[in-house]
């Protein structure tokens, strides 16, 4: 076959891929962190009494995780502007990561709100505090303590989803590697680098994540 | 925004469109088989494996789960041609999705084989069952209850997936609706398009897991 691996090349753009890698956590965490905003109030709406609430909130859940977030990407990108909403390469892509990822966090939310034990709400009014008291003091600390695994699995897989910013050409890692790869035809070992630094992103990431939980956890 | 004309082009590029559809879900369907067969192994692996060949299946899942997916489609698609095995993009398109389906499969396979109680393995030893026989009768009928609702999710997931084959050219339905706006200019009508298209083949699939929830749950 006639191949013989040179990594030459790659490490030369090695600074590239190491912008790009930077861009990518940085989309991910913009994305993630309105995304948590849309997710919290989705969540309460979900968890809401009046259908009024919770109807749109099943819907806008329902509507997002059933679409592809390339479609979403393309569309906010793409189309958006037709409405009159011309939003830069890194605005739309952030703004679908917030509204793609709020829909996965306002499950996860949901999930760790029906977790927190009622008596705790019935403790809380018992002492007087008002409902928002107990909402703020009482209810969102100990969910985000139960989501902490749900959300950082979350931050993960949008870490992910960064990659298809490169489908509007935004310079994140995956876009940087396919320069590399036109530019140099050094295509194994760009791969192979970029999967590697994809992986080791991840892994620290979740060892990250571990390591809040152990922080976090409730003393026994 | 002009409906007649959108009306008339999708008309006039309703045999592009269905076998746009028809590809998405040929492209689908192969991965989500194959990728099933493989995944089984790759979760009887982790489970049962003797100690060298569940490391194994241990690293090629995290190595798999740490990688966007999109860079598993340029990979196989540039990698393998590179080093000789020159696939076209649907096949090597098909080969991304497998591997991406197998690992999310083996890690649902393993995380409901290690869920049920070890007593029941015991109780089988017991009462003298070979692990085959305990695999067959026990393990295996109350493990599918978990691993199918999972399964239908990640079978809904792998058609978002395959949005991403569009990239290298593999002619499903984005890609065909991508083909028809850079003729009609209509982004905002062919990307909505696109996005209801999607939402309804996952909304069926999102309703059936559902169906299959409640049907594999334990009566109560």
């Amino acid at each position: 076959m006639g191949y013989t691996l040179n990594f030459a090349a790659v490490w030369r753009s090695f600074d590239l891929l190491l912008e790009g890698l930077a861009l990518s956590l940085g989309l991910a965490f913009a994305g993630i962190l309105i995304g948590c905003v849309i997710g919290l109030i989705v969540a309460f709406s979900l968890t809401a009494k009046a259908p009024l609430w919770r109807r749109p909130a099943r819907l806008y859940v329902t509507i997002i995780r059933n679409t592809p977030i390339l479609v979403l990407i393309l569309f906010a990108y793409f189309a958006l502007p037709e409405l009159g909403l011309a939003l830069s390469k890194t605005n739309s892509f952030v703004l679908t990561l917030a509204i793609y990822s709020g829909a996965y966090l306002a499950e996860v939310f949901r999930a760790g709100l029906a977790a927190v034990p009622i008596g705790l709400r019935e403790a809380g009014l018992a002492i007087g505090l008002r409902e928002g008291q107990i909402r703020n003091s009482v209810i969102l600390p100990l969910m985000l303590r139960n989501v902490l695994p749900s959300l950082g699995s979350t931050f993960i897989s949008l870490f992910k989803d960064t990659s298809l910013a490169a489908a509007i050409a935004i310079p994140e890692l995956t876009f940087e590697a396919r320069k590399i790869n036109v530019e140099t035809f050094r295509v194994v070992e760009t791969w192979i680098v970029t999967c590697l630094l994809y992986v080791a992103t991840c892994a620290a990431l979740a060892a990250l994540i571990r390591y809040a939980e152990r922080r976090l956890a409730i003393p026994r | 925004m002009e409906f007649a004309a959108f009306f008339d082009q999708a008309w006039a590029a309703r045999v592009a469109i269905s076998k746009g559809l028809g590809t998405t879900v040929a492209v689908s369907a192969v991965a989500i088989c194959l990728g099933t067969i493989l995944g089984v192994g790759v979760g009887l692996a982790l489970t049962y494996g003797v100690r060298p060949l569940r490391w194994l299946a241990r690293g090629y899942t995290d190595f798999i789960r740490g990688t966007p997916v999109l860079v598993l489609v340029f990979a196989s698609y540039y990698v393998l041609g590179t080093v000789g095995l020159d696939l076209p993009p649907f096949e090597a398109g098909v080969l991304a999705l497998t591997v991406f389906c197998s690992s999310h499969v083996g890690e649902i396979v393993r995380g409901a084989l290690q869920a049920i109680p070890t007593g029941q393995t015991e109780a089988a030893k017991a009462i003298g069952l070979t692990f085959a026989q305990t695999f067959a009768y026990v393990l295996a009928p109350q493990a599918l209850r978990q691993i199918l609702p999972a399964w239908v999710n990640t079978a809904a997931e792998m058609v978002k997936a395959s949005t991403l084959l569009s990239i290298i050219g593999v002619g499903e339905l984005l890609l065909r609706i991508q083909e028809l706006i850079s003729r009609t200019f209509l982004s905002l009508d062919f990307y909505f398009f696109a996005g209801v298209l999607y939402f309804a083949v996952n909304y069926a699939i999102e309703r059936f897991g559902r169906y299959v929830e409640r049907r594999s749950a334990l009566p109560t």
